[in-house]
């Protein structure tokens, strides 16, 4: 369960939206179900009191949201960012995508999400009623008591790897900030490292197969921040191509990756918001790792102005040679 | 549709030995957009370009390929042509059928295959060439020297002749540079100072040259024409506009162990000091490491004694902005260090010294009023062994010295031999050497001089070890000639050690975004056709910095490096390259990637008001071009994450259509 109380929260942004500091605030409230959580705007403190959630299961990252929130809202708007969202916040700020003197931003922490799957994994189908407590309860329309489920033991994947409890950015911080994890997200990449190129490609091929282009993956990344998307531009030549083959859904995640490589802060949003679950957080944390490997390590969004390896040139660079020819060795 | 025209030349049998030409000719004319195909044995001559100025007559044509040699010899030469018959000049393509093909093969079928494949990709390119317009910039008619040795002086020198200001910018107290410090100069041995001290008048006399001395290059930003430069003036805690050089602060200081570097350390100046005699501007300069009044605030009696009231303790660094048309780099060389030669007991014995030590040695400003004096017991050496290439061509041995040659070795080394048999006949001179290298006007005869009148003894070979044993240095070497060891009891051993460019060329040539090579010399834009130019448009090499030269060579190098300078600032607008990044701005997100890869600082950022669909207007960050900076390198096209960058004449699409067709 988390640390703060939704109350509190509540009550940090009715105070700042009666004493003028902002004038809407960026927050979560209930779905069409329990677990299904959005983003949503709050003008008044009566919405706030009505529909602002927090909970086990507000999951969003809302740094990108706040491109299109600051160019449309009068005044300051209020951000409520948990210690990973804070990494996408910088990078967009890096990459200049939205004013920060129009964000007042409150960092609060955050002891991991709810992954709806597991729950339903444990529970079966059916979900009525979700309640957060001590521990997660559980209703459906077949049983009579609730479920308890302990939130540990339904962690989302990116949560058990979490990488940072620490903010990176904030105005205000509620609660204890933490430290930079040691996590093992590597891990699940060192197996997919480990495999043959056949195995390799079988297992993406599998996966990837599963894709319908709902471009939901590249909606949510707050590294596809283009005026115009690649996908969209009908001079790009791969313009709304819908799956025709395997080759073409392929190269829509591969390009994808590409082009947040060394911008992408491995928030997981990507494979959080895919209605095929696609683990297409696996691809963005091949790159991560092996620029960690070639260049040092680097976390995008860590600090506002960093310039990306992959933009930057030192003389301690490696020599494009050895990278073939650890390419060579690999296959 | 484009009305291509393709014309491919044999150049002789270059091409067509190895390229059936005709058969290239008639493959391409079924090209897309091909309307004319045709060959001719030389296509840059006249006959050749007036055949292509008839054909865009005749058939209207909108695009050229010349199917020819690399686009480096004459693509400039073909897009005069195109012009003259009233072409975009950039609407003509080249496709190099020569270096990359028919030179490189020597079947008949294969080189004739790959060279239509070469023309498609450059017809299926020409198809989506647009006219391009190259911008104009003004020129700021003001040079910046950067270092103010004979390089940079003559380099000054010419320019301010020609009428343009030009500025000196020199970390050593004085200008002069290494020259100063010579004593005579091969192969004529007139004296360094008598030929060199003139000009140094001539600098400081010169109403339009300034000179900024004990300054440095802090900052270098904008481009060809319109450079912004910021010097940071050291504190030299004395006021350059009031010191009159008269030397009662000198003789006053208390301070007088301080090792005078112009004398490489062998003996000392006060704290306050003027480097030489002659040194221009004729100012003290306090040094800050060895001042006790600095240091510790005791003292200030060189404030007492100065009449003119020039001493200012409280001086302070200052930063000065100026604008330049052109910058002249002139930042020359140093002996290397001979820590890693143990062999030579360099570190060991006094008596082993540099030759650069040994013209101060015989100088007669310098430390021994020019007696040859050995600097361990100031006796007179009887017994002197030179020792060359001491760090020079030393290709197994990088990590030491150099792989080079140092070039002037030879040839200095040739003058100290005789001038000390010619001064002191009773002094046995040896030189171990691996060749002598005397190519210059006069140069062998120099040599044959020192051997045949003078007695050197030139001995092929190395020397293997110098070892201090008593007041002697036992030199052992080899005769290759005679293959036999030489033990030779010395009294003075000169090592010709190798030299390098001067530490601070490196930084700075990140500062001006010029190359450089391996060794840090500087890299011209070609070796042979363009010496004095840096690829940078607008910076310029004069002297040492590029390589190895010796006086003479530096002095020509420096007035052709003014020369191409006046022919710059002699401009008022400069024409730009038009194959320039730019921005498509619909796409433009603002993101910076490309600024921040842009090594010319050429993309700057601009809020635009842009309307929006719903008839709304909205503000937006978006990359900003500016077209005279921009060498087209292509960094951002590839850093635009959006793909809102491209390059004209070289757009993503049109080297897609190249590639398509090669592999068609």
């Amino acid at each position: 369960m988390q640390k703060i109380t939704c109350e509190q929260l509540i009550e940090k942004a009715v105070a700042l939206l009666n004493d003028g500091t902002v004038s809407c605030v960026l927050g979560w409230k209930k779905g069409e179900f329990d677990y299904d959580i959005t983003p949503a705007l709050f003008e008044t403190e009566e919405e706030l009191k009505n529909e602002f959630v927090w909970n086990d299961f507000c999951r969003a990252n809302f740094s990108k949201y706040l491109i299109s929130k600051t160019a449309k809202c009068e005044g300051k708007i209020l951000v409520f960012l948990k210690p990973c969202d804070t990494y996408s916040f910088n990078q967009l700020l890096t990459e200049h995508r939205f004013d920060r003197e129009k964000v007042y931003a409150v960092g609060i922490p955050c002891e991991g999400m709810a992954d709806i799957d597991k729950i339903k994994a444990i529970c079966g189908d059916g979900i009525c009623k979700i309640e957060c407590g001590e521990k997660i309860a559980v209703s459906t329309i077949y049983t009579d008591e609730p479920t308890l489920i302990d939130a540990k033991d339904v962690l989302a994947e990116r949560c058990i790897n979490c990488k940072s409890k620490k903010h990176v950015a904030y105005d205000e911080l509620i609660g204890e900030d933490g430290d930079v994890i040691d996590s093992g997200r590597f891990d699940e990449v060192a197996k997919l490292e480990a495999m043959t190129p056949d195995e390799r490609f079988a297992f993406w091929q599998n996966e990837l197969s599963r894709c319908i282009r709902c471009n939901a993956c590249r909606d949510v990344c707050p590294a596809c921040t283009c005026e115009k998307c690649v996908f969209n531009n009908p001079k790009s030549g791969v313009e709304n191509k819908s799956p025709a083959n395997s080759f073409e859904e392929q190269m829509f995640h591969i390009i994808r990756a590409f082009h947040v490589a060394g911008r992408c802060t491995d928030c997981g949003e990507c494979s959080r918001v895919c209605p095929q679950n696609i683990p297409l957080h696996l691809l963005n944390r091949k790159f991560i790792k092996d620029m960690n490997e070639f260049y040092g390590e680097y976390q995008a969004g860590a600090e506002v102005g960093s310039r990306a390896p992959l933009v930057n040139y030192t003389t301690e660079d490696l020599e494009p040679g050895e990278v073939f020819d650890r390419g060579n060795k690999d296959a | 549709m484009q009305r291509i025209g393709v014309f491919v030349c044999w150049c002789g049998s270059n091409i067509a030995g190895t390229v059936d030409v005709q058969a290239v000719s008639e493959a391409l004319k079924n090209e897309p957009g091909v309307v004319y195909s045709t060959n001719y044995q030389y296509m840059c001559s006249q006959a050749g370009q007036d055949m292509i100025k008839n054909a865009v007559k005749e058939h209207n044509l909108t695009g050229i390929v010349v199917c020819s040699c690399s686009p480096r010899m004459h693509e400039a030469t073909f897009r005069k042509t195109a012009a003259a018959a009233g072409l975009n000049p950039y609407m003509v393509e080249i496709a190099n059928i020569r270096e990359q093909c028919s030179w490189v093969h020597k079947e008949m079928p294969i080189g004739t295959e790959k060279a239509i494949i070469l023309g498609k990709a450059a017809i299926a390119k020409v198809n989506l060439n647009t006219p391009l317009i190259p911008g104009e910039s003004p020129v700021t008619k003001r040079a910046l020297v950067i270092g103010g040795g004979i390089a940079g002086i003559q380099t000054a020198l010419d320019i301010a002749d020609a009428g343009f200001p030009v500025d000196i910018v020199e970390k050593q107290p004085t200008i002069g540079g290494k020259m100063a410090q010579l004593d005579k100069t091969f192969p004529t041995l007139d004296c360094a100072a008598c030929i060199l001290t003139p000009k140094m008048v001539d600098v400081a006399q010169n109403d339009k040259i300034r000179i900024f001395s004990y300054s440095e290059v802090a900052e270098v930003g904008g481009f060809v024409g319109n450079f912004d430069v910021k010097i940071k003036r050291r504190a030299r805690y004395v006021k350059e506009d009031v010191c009159t050089g008269c030397g009662a602060c000198v003789e006053k200081c208390p301070m007088k162990k301080v090792p005078n570097e112009f004398n490489l350390g062998m003996d000392n100046r006060t704290a306050i000091y003027i480097p030489f005699a002659q040194a221009v501007p004729k100012v003290a300069t306090i040094d800050p490491n060895h001042c006790n009044m600095l240091k510790n605030g005791k003292c200030g009696l060189c404030a007492k004694v100065c009449a003119a009231g020039a001493i200012d303790y409280k001086q302070q660094d200052e930063i000065i902005e100026e604008k330049y048309g052109a910058i002249v780099v002139a930042t020359g060389f140093n002996p290397i260090s001979m820590d890693k030669f143990d062999e030579y007991a360099y570190n060991q014995s006094k008596d082993v010294i540099t030759s650069l030590e040994f013209e101060r040695l015989t100088n007669a400003a310098g430390p021994t009023a020019g007696k040859l004096l050995r600097p361990s017991d100031h006796k007179h050496p009887h017994t002197i062994v030179f020792v060359q290439c001491v760090g020079s061509r030393c290709a197994a041995c990088a990590e030491k010295g150099k792989e080079y040659c140092s070039k002037i070795c030879c040839m200095y080394t040739a003058k100290h031999a005789m001038l000390t048999r010619d001064k002191y006949p009773d002094t046995e001179v040896y030189v171990f050497y691996i060749d002598v290298r005397t190519p210059g006007k006069n140069f062998d005869e120099f040599y044959r001089r020192a051997v045949e009148e003078y007695g050197v003894h030139y001995i092929k070979g190395m020397v293997g070890k110098v070892v201090p044993e008593g007041d002697k240095l036992k030199v052992q070497a080899s005769d290759l000639l005679d293959n036999k060891q030489l033990h030779i009891d010395a009294d003075l051993v000169v090592l010709a050690a190798a030299i390098e460019p001067d530490k601070s060329a490196r930084p700075l040539a990140t500062m001006l975004t010029a190359s450089m090579d391996t060794n840090d010399f500087f890299t011209e834009a070609h070796p042979k056709l363009r010496p004095v130019e840096s690829p940078t448009a607008g910076v310029f090499l004069s002297g040492t910095c590029q390589g190895p030269k010796d006086i003479p060579e530096t002095v020509s190098q420096a007035g052709a490096a003014a020369s191409k300078v006046i022919g710059l600032l002699a401009k008022d607008k400069l024409t730009g390259n038009p194959c320039v990044a730019n921005s498509d701005e619909l796409m433009c997100n603002g993101c910076s990637s490309c600024q921040r890869v842009c090594p010319y600082g050429a993309i700057s950022y601009i809020d635009k008001e842009f309307r929006m669909p719903d008839r709304t207007t909205k503000i937006r960050r978006v990359a900003s071009v500016n077209p005279a900076v921009c060498q087209g390198c292509g960094a951002c096209t590839v850093a635009c994450p959006s793909g809102a960058m491209d390059l004209k004449g070289f757009a993503n699409e049109q080297i897609m259509a190249e590639v398509d067709a090669i592999c068609k």
